[in-house]
């Protein structure tokens, strides 16, 4: 399995990309590398959720949820227990899938529309409770001056903590993708019907499926603790969670690093235009508009269509 | 939780409030419901239009001034809304009909971005208030307690709006085609009628009663932004467990909703949010196609 990663084409232009961003502290401003640490954890973010809509097909529509949770679990094992540092790592994915398990032993009873909104509502139940909880997660306010170990101090070693997590995580999801299960869950994509008909367990295979993806949304969460230090129930939010899904169609939901290009540009845009007009979301509605008029495979999937000669494996086939 | 007891005027006083925010919920899910029946698009800038309705009417109300704004504006902000989404539709929607569901959300979640940061530069983002005109102002007393008068009228307009809508519905042609095309388009178009126009009216429509509700709302509640995100995430709710595309639907779900949340505030102030959501849950797990038949 290593071998299709070590001769796939991406993988050298990923190292090289790796090299430069870990290059990168050295050379520009403290704000960029800021700047590039929340790309990161957007990316991370972004590609969880595209695990189960892009490859999966399914509309899972409340993946901030299970960000929220990560976050949260981050959050209130380094304030409110004096265990180890290390269980807050830990906790973090573990409780966003054990949530994602729960959630989405409901939600895989029920198919696109009505799967999707199984999901809101019962992620905003959770909104609702961890917004509303002042004693225990701190309501609307969040919870803030979180501390983080030494080795996480500066803002440098957030840096490389969350660009090593990252890339471990994104070598896991390939290599999720390039198994068994992996094809087996894009074949339930493209056709649940003929795939249950074959003898495939649909429903577990899915469900299988958010749980991973939730565990990544979970370290996400985490990273998004260590960069910011704090945590709000905005980040539970359903215009979160479309926010998500918004990344991966500005990226390219059929292509494997499409979301991160919708992370990046989403938090660029936010970052720059918001410096010179507060009406940055006008601008990202304008062009989403534009893209989905004029590109529907998002910018990642129309550059590998214009410039890969041989299209290869599905990467036309829309993922829904 | 506990301790407080309620007699049976504290109930059914709550219950009033209950019922009037679920007629203004049932009003904008309606046209909610109407728009995902017909053109199947779930309309997320649905929310946005229901705020432009309140702010507008805030603005009307307060240029004219007096009972008379408040009557023109109830009359004039759904017909700037409709005017709106007319010019949407005709601009943008009406080339989209052919893609996924989810593109289409998507689409409207862009839309209501626009919308959004657009009413932000119109009106700012500060807090506004209508006042009702005197006629609904004050309370009067029934069963022991006090109601207020605007919520009688609110009691009033949701089933009107219902009875309204019905008789559009199934009452006039436009109505039937409209009912005709939410179940099988291209047999409506193999007939000679012009389905891209029946789909237009069908949504204007629908929005129109999106800023009729935010009209409605607007003398009670602060009129401010985000007001938007928290509607829009209840009505589509109340449109699923309703039965998605089913106006009757609609109006179970919003009674639902409303009623659950006015006793959550009683049972529980602090996570009364909490308990609509919670209603929506039980019946999604229990009827996960919606309570009454749906159209989809």
């Amino acid at each position: 399995m290593f071998k299709s990663i070590v001769h796939s084409r991406g993988s050298g232009i990923a190292l090289a990309l790796l090299i430069l961003l870990a290059l990168l502290p050295l050379i520009v401003p403290r704000f960029f590398v800021y700047i590039f640490a929340l790309i990161y954890v957007t990316s991370l973010l972004a590609m969880s959720l595209n695990l189960v809509v892009g490859h999966g097909g399914m509309f899972q529509f409340h993946h901030g949820v299970f960000y929220g949770v990560g976050a949260y679990a981050m959050a209130l094992v380094v304030t409110k227990t004096s265990w180890p540092l290390w269980i807050g790592f830990v906790a973090g994915p573990l409780v966003a899938a054990t949530v994602g398990l729960l959630i989405g032993w409901f939600c895989v009873r029920l198919t696109r529309l009505y799967f999707a909104m199984l999901q809101i509502s019962l992620g905003s139940l959770i909104w609702a409770v961890v917004f509303r909880w002042y004693k225990f997660t701190g309501g609307d306010d969040g919870i803030h001056g979180i501390h983080m170990p030494p080795f996480l101090a500066s803002l440098n070693h957030s840096y490389y903590f969350i660009l090593v997590v990252l890339a471990i995580s994104l070598v896991l999801m390939y290599l999720i993708l390039k198994s068994p299960f992996g094809a087996t869950l894009q074949a339930i994509r493209d056709n649940p019907q003929r795939c249950e008909a074959v003898g495939i367990h649909v429903r577990r295979h899915q469900l299988y499926a958010i749980v991973i993806a939730t565990f990544f949304a979970g370290i996400a969460g985490v990273l998004f603790v260590v960069l910011e230090r704090s945590v709000f129930p905005e980040m539970l939010f359903w215009v979160m969670s479309l926010e998500i899904l918004i990344m991966c169609l500005l990226g390219g939901w059929f292509t494997f690093a499409g979301p991160m290009l919708g992370a990046a540009i989403t938090v660029g845009l936010r970052t720059f235009v918001g410096r010179y007009t507060e009406y940055w979301t006008l601008i990202l509605g304008i062009i989403l508009i534009l893209l989905i008029f004029f590109l529907p495979d998002g910018v990642m999937g129309f550059l590998l269509k214009t410039f890969r000669s041989q299209a290869k494996e599905g990467s036309e086939r829309s993922p829904l | 939780m506990g301790g407080v007891t309620y007699g049976p005027a504290e109930l059914i006083s709550q219950l009033l409030v209950g019922l009037s925010r679920s007629m203004i919920l049932f009003i904008v899910c309606a046209g909610l419901s109407f728009v995902l029946g017909v053109l199947r698009v779930p309309n997320v800038a649905h929310g946005s239009l229901y705020m432009i309705g309140a702010f507008v009417t805030f603005t009307i109300s307060k240029w004219i001034g007096g009972w008379v704004g408040f009557w023109l504006a109830l009359v004039l902000a759904p017909l700037v809304v409709a005017l709106i989404s007319l010019i949407a539709e005709r601009a943008l929607f009406c080339h989209l009909y052919q893609r996924e569901h989810l593109l289409l959300l998507l689409f409207t979640f862009a839309l209501s971005l626009i919308l959004g940061d657009l009413v932000k530069i119109v009106w700012g983002a500060e807090y506004r208030s209508v006042s009702a005109p005197d006629v609904l102002k004050g309370s009067i007393s029934m069963f022991g307690s006090s109601f207020p008068r605007y919520n009688l009228f609110l009691l009033v307009m949701g089933p009107l709006v219902a009875i309204l809508l019905w008789l559009f519905v199934n009452k006039t042609k436009i109505g039937r085609i409209s009912r005709a095309a939410a179940v099988d388009r291209e047999m409506v178009g193999v007939l000679g009628i012009n389905v891209s126009w029946v789909f237009a009216i069908a949504f204007v429509i629908g929005c129109f009663l999106a800023g009729l509700g935010g009209a409605l709302v607007a003398p009670t509640v602060g009129i401010t932004l985000g007001m938007d995100h928290t509607l829009i995430i209840e009505a589509f709710l109340i449109v699923t467990i309703g039965g998605l595309g089913n106006m009757w639907g609609a109006l179970l779900g919003s009674l639902i909703f409303g009623v659950t949340q006015a006793f959550g505030v009683l049972m529980w102030p602090q996570f009364a949010i909490v308990f609509p959501y919670l209603a929506v849950v039980i019946v999604l797990l229990l009827r996960p196609t919606g309570l009454v038949k749906s159209v989809w």
